[in-house]
């Protein structure tokens, strides 16, 4: 059963065809998944006054209808340190075209970046992916598909099939991923994506793993032509 | 909607017979009924008559018994009033060879006979196919007998949107000894589609492996395939066509631009535990292992018998490369194997796995490493690679072997040369049915298509 906040901002991006990320955020936080700390604002202050209280370093990202692909566009910037990095990143952003502001987040770090996405098959319906993410996800091709929902145990094979998986248990001695936190999170996912409807894809990339948990760093949910 | 009159008529009508040609689909499915099955036979034509002394039928009506099963190879244009007739008639089924409907863009035609026979819960196969093949009881295959090769009966059902594929794979089937207890040709499945044929093999006893070859599914058709089979104990092979067809053009995602069509459909085939064949050699290996053996959930650990050091070898590489382990033996299993090996190789055999039998070996060297293999713990399926050729392995030694086999219920697969000569080795271990391959790749293939029946 979707909540009325799911249900309005699905409502809201129809004519867009796609959600626009800060919403996407708040929609995946309505379901209790975990995400960075962000404020979405066109103020510079407000911008400032988040950064004074969440502390740097910060993430900036352009809020723009017309930027699906932010990274291409030049509108992310990493490791802000400072309030004057910060200052520059917003005048840069609001000359973009459609600037509707800009997004302001925590910078999660973790030992490994996964990607969880959810495309509409029209065979089979929902179906799940997960695999090695970051911005070299089509460049890695390590993912694995199964068909929503999924069970716990879907999910520890989803695991194993993946090549890179000693690098998420930890290789050479590096701390490895919460497979137990993951899980839970992927079967959740996967009801989530059951429930909603009209979806065309959806992609949670990066998902920032720490040994305790996973952090949705970027979110992107595309809705389906009419 | 009742399939029995599909798969077990006891009478059959053929609609369609040509009073002056030959070679008719409807006079090739008569006939061959007629003289060469149990099924009770009638000829249909508008027009009446006889047909080398057999009376061909104006109607339904006419024929002095119920029908169970009509065979329609009619013009489209005149399927309709023959579907009219079965209905009102109480025929039981129909298999509607008659091409002309949605292949040809005549959709509405299409239809309009599945809705009347959906309405009447009348189930029929096709349009546009060959129909059904069940050896000993009929065949609406509408090839000549003497131009077909038909396996024996069996107990593979094997269904195919390609009536070419079906008669190509019965082939194929027959030339590695599998039966099969049905083929069927499924055309434009209008009504009766895989899901429907899943269900029903999966309830008819003489059916053991259920194989299919997919061209695709209907809007959410695959999801609904996969819950049924899930539903389903039997082991389940797939080949798809269309596998590199239709790449994603400019997704907008990364999921959408990884998660083409054919990797949605091979990924859930393995969640849901169904064997997905590669191409066609791998399809005939799968069906032939899994109609052999009822366990079917090896993790896939095999222990090899060889006579050949270099096989040994080149069939660890092969299953390897198939995803499966030759894990080592333990020294107890190794000294329990070598105390009852013949004096002679004691001291030369090698006793890892491979076990490297040497060509010194006799016949009851290979039975004792058969039986350790099938009792320890640490293989859970057997490759024995029978080279005939040395001196001291008998013509007995496949029937032998297979008894082992039955003894003790750990899969066993054998690879033996293809010649005329060595064909009373290969039927000595059909008799308990040890599958055996003329290849290394098609023996190491049938150990797979059991681990494949795993979830994953």
């Amino acid at each position: 059963m979707l909540n009325t906040k799911t249900r309005n901002i699905i409502e809201q991006s129809r004519k867009r065809g796609w959600v626009l990320e800060p919403e996407a955020k708040e929609l995946l936080s309505s379901w209790n998944f975990s995400l960075p700390g962000f404020i979405w604002t066109s103020s510079l202050s407000r911008a400032e006054a988040f950064a004074q209280e969440q502390g740097y370093p910060l993430v900036m990202k352009i809020v723009s209808s017309q930027i699906m692909h932010k990274t291409e566009s030049k509108g992310v910037v990493l490791g802000i340190d400072n309030l004057q990095l910060l200052r520059e990143t917003f005048h840069r952003f609001s000359e973009y075209q459609g600037f509707e502001g800009v997004l302001v987040e925590e910078m999660i770090s973790g030992t490994t970046e996964l990607i969880i996405g959810s495309k509409t098959d029209f065979q089979f319906g929902p179906v799940v992916l997960l695999g090695i993410g970051g911005t070299g996800v089509e460049i890695y091709q390590d993912t694995v598909l199964r068909m929503a929902p999924l069970t716990e145990a879907d999910v520890g094979f989803m695991f194993d099939d993946l090549k890179g998986k000693a690098l998420l248990s930890g290789f050479r001695g590096g701390t490895g991923i919460n497979f137990a936190y993951l899980t839970q999170m992927l079967v959740r996912f996967s009801n989530l994506v059951m429930d909603l409807k009209d979806i065309e894809s959806i992609d949670l990339n990066p998902v920032i793993c720490t040994p305790e948990r996973a952090v949705i760093a970027d979110a992107r949910i595309i809705l389906k032509q009419n | 909607m009742d399939l029995t009159p599909l798969f077990k008529p006891r009478t059959m009508a053929v609609f369609g017979v040509s009073r002056n040609n030959d070679t008719h689909p409807a006079n090739v499915i008569f006939n061959k009924n007629n003289l060469r099955y149990p099924v009770q036979t009638f000829a249909l034509n508008p027009g009446g008559g006889s047909l080398q002394r057999v009376p061909l039928y104006p109607s339904l009506s006419e024929i002095p018994v119920g029908i169970d099963l009509a065979v329609i190879a009619t013009r489209a244009e005149i399927v309709e009033t023959v579907l009219d007739d079965c209905l009102l008639n109480e025929v039981g089924a129909a298999v509607i060879i008659s091409g002309g409907f949605a292949e040809v863009g005549n959709h509405r035609l299409q239809e309009r006979i599945t809705d009347m026979a959906r309405e009447a819960s009348f189930p029929f196969i096709g349009p546009n196919c060959l129909g059904i093949h069940c050896p000993t009881k009929f065949d609406t295959l509408f090839l000549p007998s003497e131009r077909i090769i038909r396996p024996e009966l069996g107990n593979l059902a094997f269904i195919s949107q390609s009536g070419g594929i079906l008669v190509d794979q019965m082939l194929k089937f027959a030339g590695e000894g599998i039966g099969m207890s049905a083929g069927v040709s499924i055309g434009n499945k209008a009504l009766i589609r895989e899901i429907d044929l899943l269900k029903y093999f999966d309830q008819d006893p003489a059916t053991r492996v259920i194989a299919f070859y997919i061209e695709g599914f209907a809007e959410n058709e695959g999801r609904h395939f996969v819950q049924a089979a899930q539903a389903s104990p039997k082991p389940k092979v797939v080949l798809k066509a269309g596998k590199s067809a239709g790449g994603v053009a400019a997704a907008s995602s990364h999921t959408a631009s990884m998660a083409g069509d054919y990797q949605v459909f091979s990924e859930i085939m393995k969640q849901y535990s169904i064997a997905e064949a590669r191409n066609e050699l791998e399809l005939t290996a799968f069906c032939e292992s899994l109609s052999c053996f009822d366990q079917r959930s090896i993790q896939g650990r095999v222990g090899i018998i060889s006579l050949s050091g270099g096989h040994g070898v080149l069939a660890v590489d092969t299953c390897i490369a198939h995803g499966l382990e030759v894990p080592r033996l333990l020294e107890e299993t190794r000294e329990t194997l070598r105390e009852r090996l013949n004096p002679a190789i004691q001291g030369i055999a090698s006793l890892q796995n491979p076990v490297d039998l040497t060509g010194s070996s006799i016949d009851s060297d290979f039975l004792a490493a058969a039986d350790i293999l099938s009792r320890c713990q640490e293989v859970d399926s057997i490759l024995v690679l029978l080279l005939p050729y040395s001196p001291g392995t008998s013509p007995d030694i496949g029937a032998k072997l297979s008894l082992i086999q039955q003894r003790n219920d750990k899969p066993m697969v054998a690879y033996v040369p293809k010649e005329e000569k060595y064909r009373i080795i290969v039927e000595g271990f059909e008799l308990y049915n040890v599958p055996v391959s003329s290849t290394l790749e098609g023996s190491v293939q049938m150990l797979e298509a059991l681990k494949r029946c795993r979830k994953c």
